[in-house]
């Protein structure tokens, strides 16, 4: 076996037999999953089958009924210190881009740096520049985050997850809020990313983004992975009669 | 009618001075008091959040002459030495007014939209970072005007404080009424002298909604 057998045996992020309900209702259902360092997994699947619970129980923005969750190796805290010390090093970017509000777009970059992991103000500003240069939107360093547009709230978001160096980066339906025409300019920040080498767990239905720069689809459906494949095997030949129902009906649309 | 206050100034002054005082030490330490149980109210941890809700529902459905009678003659029944009648009436105060203040911090927090304080949870804020970098600077345009309204209910219930032998101005018109002093008059005054009290809290609202609004 050789060294990156192993690696992607233990995994980055490592979930097994995770179970979540909410009330009545299961949502996660028994879910293992394992994703090595600088993998890229894209998380797709019908609404409501759990998908952005999955990528909230990886930093325990939402806690799980069993089942263990392991980053680098170590389980989740489940509270306190320890937790926001993971968290810091998960970066997520979420659907509605939840910049916070009443802080200029070089201060959401770089309010991580400076509050959680002290970095000097000098230092954390540079930083914060060079990656609002990198997603393209260090002209606007600052304006308010309700002064932009989707697409570059979305970018700041990117560059604010960044920051904190993270080890992996979840993203939960990156560009769904987001008009057509700006689409396209996230996506590309995101593939440039994955060639990077960040590792990545992207739920999306941009099959163009799948395609590019994901390793490997999981594909959910009521709370079960019910198939996971290489982009091109699941996109052109799905094996499961979910995976199939779902393609026809997004393909078609 | 002017006699009425210039004759009796010294009493109207050492009144409205000890109203002042009850008012500034009650609001200060009811502001820090009721926003820590907002914080409660909103924290993480189970306990706190209860003992948050039953401080709030006990303390909100007291008449606060009870709390008053609570302190001064419940804790002299239970042989408990008390501080001086003023410090009792801001304890009754505090304790009474927290409770509202709590209430209009934590509908502040609920202003507040979920994803503000998930996302600085997940750059791995703490708890009180979350609260106080990211949810309580943007709540505080929501609170202000509730908090004032909190505020001002504070300094007209201070005057509850005449009837457990704290001299502030509600003790006037019984003062006066012994001198035998026109009491229509002597009401008319004290009503005037609150009026002028409330002016720098109007102030203080303005100056901070000002401040706060956002660009
Ligand atoms: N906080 C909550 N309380 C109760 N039920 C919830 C909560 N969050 C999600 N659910 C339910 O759990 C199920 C899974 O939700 P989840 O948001 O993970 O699905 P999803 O795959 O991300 O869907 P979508 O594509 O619509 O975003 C849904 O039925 C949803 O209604
Ligand atoms: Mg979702």
């Amino acid at each position: 076996m050789s060294d990156s057998d192993t690696l992607t045996k233990t995994g980055l992020v490592t979930l097994t037999g995770v179970n979540k309900h909410f009330g009545e209702l299961h949502v996660l259902k028994d879910i293992n999953l394992s994703i090595a360092k600088g993998e890229v997994v894209v998380v797709i699947g019908p609404s409501g089958s759990g998908k952005s619970t999955l990528c909230r129980a990886i930093n325990r923005l939402e806690p799980i009924d069993s089942g263990d969750i392991l980053l680098d190796g170590q389980a989740l805290p489940s509270e306190g210190k320890a937790l926001a010390k993971l968290r810091a090093d998960v970066g997520m970017v979420f659907q509605s881009f939840n910049l916070f509000a009443h802080k200029t777009i070089l201060q959401n970059v770089t309010l991580g740096p400076l509050k959680v992991r002290k970095t000097d103000p000098k230092q954390a500003e540079k930083r914060a520049m060079e990656l609002l240069e990198r997603v393209g939107v260090a002209n606007q360093a600052s304006k308010y985050p309700a002064q932009l547009s989707g697409g570059q709230q979305q970018r700041v978001a990117i560059a604010r997850a960044l920051a904190m160096d993270p080890k992996v980066i979840l993203f939960d339906e990156p560009t769904s809020a987001l008009d057509p025409e700006m689409i396209q300019e996230v996506l590309e920040v995101m593939v440039d990313l994955a060639k990077q080498g960040m590792t990545m767990v992207v739920v999306t239905h941009e099959m163009g983004f799948a395609r590019t720069a994901a390793n490997r689809v999981v594909f959910m459906a009521e709370g079960e992975i019910v198939e996971e494949a290489s982009p091109e095997t699941f996109f052109t030949n799905p094996t499961s009669r979910r995976a199939q129902d779902f393609l026809g009906k997004i393909l078609k649309h | 009618m002017f006699s009425v206050l210039t004759d009796n100034w010294p009493l109207f002054r050492d009144g409205f001075w000890l109203t002042i005082r009850l008012f500034l030490v009650s609001g200060v330490l009811s502001l820090i008091i009721g926003t820590v149980l907002g914080a409660f109210r909103v924290s993480p941890v189970p306990a706190l959040r209860g003992f948050g809700t039953g401080y709030v529902n006990i303390l909100r459905n007291t008449p606060l002459t009870l709390v008053f009678a609570f302190l001064f003659f419940g804790a002299a029944k239970m042989d408990l030495a008390l501080p001086n009648p003023f410090w009792t009436a801001v304890g009754a105060l505090t304790i009474y007014t927290s409770a509202f203040v709590c209430e209009v911090v934590r509908s502040g927090v609920n202003t507040i939209a979920p994803g503000q304080s998930e996302a600085a949870r997940a750059v791995g804020m703490s708890f009180f970072q979350v609260l106080t970098i990211v949810v309580l600077p943007q709540a505080f345009r929501a609170i202000i005007p509730p908090l004032m309204s909190v505020l001002i209910a504070l300094l007209k219930n201070t005057t509850i404080a005449a009837g457990f032998s704290v001299v502030e101005a509600g003790s006037i018109p019984a003062a006066m009424s012994e001198r035998g002093e026109n009491q229509l008059v002597t009401l008319l005054w004290i009503t005037i002298g609150f009026l002028i009290l409330i002016v720098p809290l109007i102030f203080l609202q303005r100056w901070a909604e000002r401040r706060t609004a956002v660009a």
